[in-house]
């Protein structure tokens, strides 16, 4: 991979047509390093989960460009940024858990998405990232019997089980407990240092600021601070 | 069955694991199913039942080529031909003999007072050749008046009289003013027009039917010379007699065509066509609405899963895998329940309702059918699982 996983250019993104339309992102510029944690904050509606999610390949890139894992994603055809998002790791405020699935099988699919392997040996990752995040007990329990911060877990264990080359998180820790959110963090920031694991993860939790390399502020739309640590 | 599953597809069977999950919508859309292959088989029976019994009577008969009157209909909805055209029949290469068949309705009414029409067969007793060997065995005997077969699975004949004339003894009854002696039985059984059939003489049919004469029989039967095609001598026979007042038909153009007639232009057939239509809608509505709720249920897990990259195959994937479970688990109590249903109608009608092994195939591949159609209709909503949603 050459430079930076993430680098984005001139980002522009609009809402609605017409005169409904309302420009949401403001001409954002980022170079996002490798095995890196950055933080996005800002207040509601300032733009970062549309950001998160133009980097995430969710949404089309309306003017300016963002290369993923060497990839632009501007008029990309949908089947590579299929193939791209396999390599990343979404975790979302809401678990979205699939509630038919024990916390195993969810943390499996994050696995068949890359094909039939051997199913022993993905049961046995996924019973190892749920172990890792204090789960061993939980492992066949329906998301129905799990608590919120349980839940949470488990859809961090979803995540990174398949060893993703960028996370993408959206409020990771809100649902979590002090040790738990220290927990996941700290995994995330192991993965960079020892895989290259680059996280960029929205959050509001103040508990976790501390542990970024870097927190990039938005408001309305535009950068407003950009601090390495 | 979850592992099972597993390795059939090399993955989570996800279809599976959300039906069983809610087992009570499961078993609502399982008994949907269920129902609408009860309403298919029920219909399919009795009209399998219809064309049972429309082509039952021809068993009885043993005949390359049959000429008809234009007006008739099928074997036993017949109008008169006359009998000329048996000679004229003669002279044409390639057939061998010929008879005349006579054919009428024939109420009687059973020692309880129950009424019971019998399909009456009048034959030439001198032509044995032209009747089935079971008939073939008792012929003679019905050179003596007022002599006849019975059929022994005529609806309402009271058990003794039919366990009398099969340890030998004769049964009389009287009829058209008439009164005749069962000989015999023969099997052929009810029918939607009648409740059996009777067998006899041509001479005891025209002296039981009065208005009936010689020189008009309903049909002529032709057998043809060895090693020769019967297309061949019914083209032949078409352009020798006129073909405005005789229809010539081979044995089984003649069955087809019941078939044919009592299927599309007989009210009972297109009303049983229009309930396996039916049938079929109910099924389709049920699966789909099942599976298209299910979709919206899980919209934000598939735009989960679609963020983690999986494609459009997954999700049709899911949506036909549970379809094919509807189908099985839906199919399997329809189809046992129908047999259940079939023996409760032959032992009550009497109609010749079976299943077919034929039949049994076609239904569960027109569930399978109609469940995929359902699930490829349902999983247009699945456009509505955007995975940009969800942040």
């Amino acid at each position: 991979m050459t430079g930076s996983p993430i680098e984005v250019r001139g980002l522009n993104h609009f809402f609605g047509t017409g005169e409904a339309r309302k420009q949401a992102i403001f001409d954002i510029n980022l170079s996002i390093a490798r095995g890196s944690l950055t933080i996005l904050m800002g207040p509601s509606g300032s733009g970062k989960t549309t950001l998160l999610t133009l980097i995430g390949a969710l949404r089309d890139i309306q003017e300016g460009s963002v290369v993923l894992l060497d990839h632009e994603l501007r008029g990309a055809p949908e089947a590579e940024l299929v193939a791209l998002r396999r390599r990343l790791g979404f975790i979302f405020q809401a678990h979205n858990l699939h509630e038919s699935l024990t916390a195993t099988q969810n943390v499996l699919m994050g696995l068949e998405v890359h094909g039939k392997g051997n199913a022993a040996k993905q049961r046995i990752a996924s019973h190892h990232m749920l172990d890792l995040l204090g789960l061993a007990a939980r492992r066949d329990y329906f998301p129905a019997n799990l608590s919120g911060g349980q839940k949470q877990r488990v859809a961090v264990a979803r995540a990174l089980v398949s060893n993703p080359e960028i996370v993408l998180a959206d409020e990771p820790t809100a649902a979590l407990d002090k040790a738990s959110g220290h927990t996941v963090v700290e995994m995330l920031k192991s993965l960079g240092k020892t895989r290259g694991t680059t996280t960029v993860m929205v959050t509001h939790d103040a508990r976790i600021l501390e542990m970024a390399d870097r927190i990039i502020t938005l408001e309305d739309g535009r950068v407003v601070t950009d601090k390495s640590q | 069955m979850s592992r099972l599953l597993t390795l059939l597809f090399g993955r989570l069977p996800i279809g599976w694991l959300q039906l069983s999950h809610n087992r009570g919508r499961l078993l609502a859309a399982v008994s949907g199913v269920a129902f609408a292959n009860l309403l298919v088989f029920m219909q399919l029976g009795i009209m399998g039942a219809l064309n049972g019994s429309t082509l039952a009577p021809y068993a009885l008969l043993n005949t390359d080529i049959i000429l008809s009157s234009q007006e008739g209909n099928t074997l036993t909805d017949s109008e008169h031909i006359a009998r000329v055209h048996m000679f004229q029949a003669l002279g044409v290469a390639g057939v061998a003999d010929a008879t005349p068949l006579y054919i009428g309705d024939l109420p009687f009414t059973l020692d309880d007072g129950t009424s019971v029409a019998l399909l009456t067969f009048g034959v030439d007793v001198t032509q044995p050749s032209f009747v089935s060997p079971a008939v073939a065995a008792s012929l003679e005997r019905l050179t003596i008046e007022n002599t006849v077969l019975l059929d022994e699975d005529t609806r309402g004949m009271p058990a003794p009289v039919l366990e009398s004339l099969s340890s030998g003894a004769s049964y009389s009854f009287e009829a058209m003013g008439e009164t005749l002696t069962a000989i015999a039985t023969m099997t052929v059984g009810g029918g939607f027009l009648a409740d059996g059939m009777l067998v006899t003489s041509d001479q005891t049919f025209l002296r039981v039917f009065p208005t009936r004469y010689s020189g008009a029989p309903d049909h002529i039967l032709l057998r043809i010379d060895d090693g020769v095609s019967a297309d061949t001598v019914a083209t032949r026979l078409r352009a020798a007699l006129p073909s405005a007042s005789v229809r010539v038909q081979t044995t089984q153009g003649a069955k087809s065509a019941d078939l044919a007639f009592m299927s599309s232009e007989r009210p009972t057939g297109i009303i049983f066509g229009f309930g396996v239509f039916m049938g079929i809608l109910v099924g389709l509505v049920i699966v789909y609405q099942v599976l298209s709720t299910d979709v919206a249920d899980h919209l934000r897990e598939y735009a989960t899963f679609k963020a983690m990259g999986y494609g459009q195959t997954f999700f049709l994937g899911i949506v036909f895998e549970e379809a094919i479970v509807l189908a099985v688990f839906g199919f399997i109590p329809g189809f046992f329940v129908s047999m259940g249903l079939y023996a409760g109608l032959v032992a009550v009608t009497g109609l010749p309702v079976s299943m077919e092994a034929s039949r049994a195939i076609f239904v569960f591949l027109g569930t399978l059918a109609a469940c995929t159609l359902s699930g490829a209709i349902a999983t247009r909503r699945l456009a509505n699982a955007d995975p940009a949603d969800l942040f």
